[in-house]
């Protein structure tokens, strides 16, 4: 039966079968409370008939995009049957930007606030480690009352909470500091996504194991082979820091953290350390590697700043943008994030001349705060040259900087919270350009 | 009237846990004002074998030693083939050099430039080197290697040996060089 090719009349007569057969099931079912052993029998075979048909498609569906199977008229020829774990379609190509130790999210292919799992950024020190959920474990100890281990089940047994929050690393659009080196938004910006994520409040976690008053800093450590360390100071994340399990619905992503990582919503990306199996309370921080000689932002005068936690206000036109070439002429909707670490994003600014003239661009809902905020403005292109720029402001009233302003606070070898406003140059043929103005 | 709420369960958890397990109420709602008695005890074992981390007090750094000479070959065996013969040529992190840099155009981030406490490189070297064997090295190669890369940076001399009390005493030249960003003695709400 397997060897035969894709019947389509056979097929559509099994499917009217199974319909009917299910409708009758169903009313035994609801009459007798249990399937009749003899319906079981028929529906298994009915499977395994339709099963057997598709398991030797004529075309593999990987190449279906790619050849004449795809059918030219898709009404007239049953589809695909249910699968377990689905699948984009075929025609889709959205993929992330990689490099062996992060890769980078195509937010010019995006819609919406939400990053899909599969496209958000990834970031680690020594690769994405396999872990065993049923092995793992979270200790917590240092200074509190009872040291203790929490399994993930434990951890999923305790009040659950959840809530969209974008990550986003420090060293995003840090190649912006010096010459425009990179042309796209994926590779300019990338390194930020947003997702919904499920955990327990880390403060649930303190009062477990009795916290001592004496404590302030939190040190975070990964399972992976980088055993990622950060100092967190405790006060200001204890009501919004989170012990995560799920990301946008289903279990945590390897490359996020599998089976738990931190949230600190707002905060740079490093801090949310991922493969979480150790918070070790002190009353100082510990002085990690990556909060000493990384992800320290170095002054003109040789200084550096340390602990440069809060994600600054930032946004970027998304569409159209570097690399990018626009083919029709008329109506273009430029379309963009904005997002801040510090609350709320509540205005977006456009500019269609480098920045002299700035208009409003309409938010869309939801604005949530430590979130990517969608924006849009409406727009004519008529094959004209035009500087495209956004700039947004946040609760605090913080306005995201131009570029020189940044530079002329911090200098060019700051390396991580690059965060000014992005300039994209169209040219008379539709070709989009990163440009520093 | 503890016993009738929760019965000898109830009463087990208080005296296995010292603390009071949360309240029930007719409506079957729990009523949260304390713990939720989820999880278990550490036990001592547990948290020393992860209990990896090394504080600028010299907290967490194990017994064991290490010359600048045993360093230099810890170095070349381990080190060298990401770092460059010297620390100097990378490919991966250059380690040595670069001190005054860090106010000029062209700032070298070193060992020797740029870290404030010579207590990190145990932690780091320890918890993540070499890359392809994290957690490996034995604490005379750890202390041996940091000798080998303060000695080069000009930090300490070539006849010091670095231990646990010696490696906290020691003044990194960029000591004073960062600004927190942050309050640091940040008490609890």
């Amino acid at each position: 039966m397997s060897k035969h090719p894709l019947d389509v009349h056979m097929v559509r007569s099994l499917f009217r079968s199974l319909a009917r057969f299910l409708r009758i099931s169903a009313v035994e079912n609801e009459a007798s409370g249990i399937l009749p052993m003899v319906s079981r029998r028929v529906l298994l075979k009915l499977g395994a008939v339709l099963l057997g048909a598709w398991a030797t498609p004529p075309v593999s569906r990987s190449s279906a995009a790619d050849s004449d199977a795809v059918p030219e008229d898709p009404t007239r020829v049953p589809g695909q049957l249910a699968s377990p774990y689905g699948v984009r379609a075929t025609f889709e190509r959205a993929s992330r930007l990689i490099k062996p130790q992060h890769s980078r999210t195509p937010l010019h292919q995006l819609h919406g606030i939400v990053t899909p799992s599969a496209l958000h950024f990834e970031r680690h020190h020594n690769g994405v480690p396999l872990i065993n959920p049923a092995r793992h474990r979270l200790l917590i100890h240092g200074l509190v009352d009872r040291p203790m281990v929490f399994t993930v089940d434990d951890i999923k047994r305790f009040p659950s909470v959840s809530r969209l929050a974008f990550i986003e690393c420090s060293g995003n659009s840090g190649s912006e500091w010096k010459e425009p080196g990179k042309d796209t938004v994926q590779d300019i910006h990338g390194l930020t996504s947003t997702s919904e994520w499920t955990g327990v409040p880390l403060a649930v976690l303190l009062r477990e194991v009795g916290m001592k008053p004496e404590a302030r800093w939190m040190l975070a450590e990964g399972g992976d082979a980088a055993a990622l360390t950060r100092s967190i100071p405790i006060a200001p994340m204890l009501d919004q820091a989170l012990v995560c399990y799920a990301q946008n619905g289903e279990a945590l992503r390897p490359e996020q953290g599998y089976p738990l990582r931190l949230l600190l919503p707002g905060w740079e990306g490093n801090t949310n350390i991922k493969w979480l199996r150790r918070l070790k309370l002190g009353a100082a921080p510990f002085m990690t590697r990556e909060e000493t000689a990384r992800y320290t932002d170095l002054m003109p005068d040789g200084t550096a700043r340390q602990f440069t936690l809060e994600m600054e206000a930032k946004s970027v036109i998304t569409s159209p943008s570097g690399g990018e070439r626009i083919r029709e002429r008329g109506f273009l909707e430029i379309r963009g994030l904005a997002w801040s670490g510090r609350g709320r994003v509540t205005a977006v600014e456009v500019s269609v001349d480098g920045g002299k003239h700035w208009a409003a661009a309409e938010l869309q809902d939801p604005v949530l705060p430590m979130c990517h905020t969608r924006f849009r403005y409406p727009w004519r292109w008529e094959g004209q040259a035009a500087i495209i720029q956004s700039r947004c402001t946040d609760e605090t009233g913080y306005v995201q900087p131009t570029r020189r302003a940044l530079i002329r606070e911090r200098g060019t070898n700051s390396s991580y919270h690059y965060h000014a406003i992005q300039s994209w140059r169209i040219m008379p043929d539709g070709t989009v350009h990163n440009v520093h103005v | 009237m503890f016993m009738s709420k929760f019965g000898v369960f109830g009463l087990l958890m208080v005296m296995a846990w010292g603390f009071p397990v949360p309240t029930v109420g007719m409506t079957g709602e729990a009523d949260f004002t304390d713990e939720y008695g989820i999880g278990r005890p550490a036990e001592d074992h547990e948290i020393q074998a992860w209990n990896i981390d090394v504080a600028p007090t010299g907290q967490g750094l194990p017994p064991g030693q290490g010359t600048v000479e045993q360093g230099g070959e810890v170095y070349a065996e381990k080190c060298a083939v990401c770092h460059g013969p010297t620390g100097v040529e990378g490919p991966e992190t250059i380690l040595v050099g670069g001190r005054g840099s860090l106010g000029s155009a062209e700032p070298l981030k070193t060992v020797g430039s740029y870290w404030p406490f010579a207590t990190t490189l145990y932690d780091y070297i320890y918890r993540a080197m070499p890359l392809t064997a994290p957690q490996s090295l034995s604490s005379d190669e750890v202390y041996s290697v940091i000798a080998w890369l303060l000695n080069r940076n000009g930090v300490i001399p070539e006849e010091a040996v670095i231990d646990a009390t010696s490696l906290v005493e020691i003044h990194m030249p960029n000591r004073d060089g960062f600004v927190p960003e942050i309050q640091l003695d940040h008490p609890l709400p």
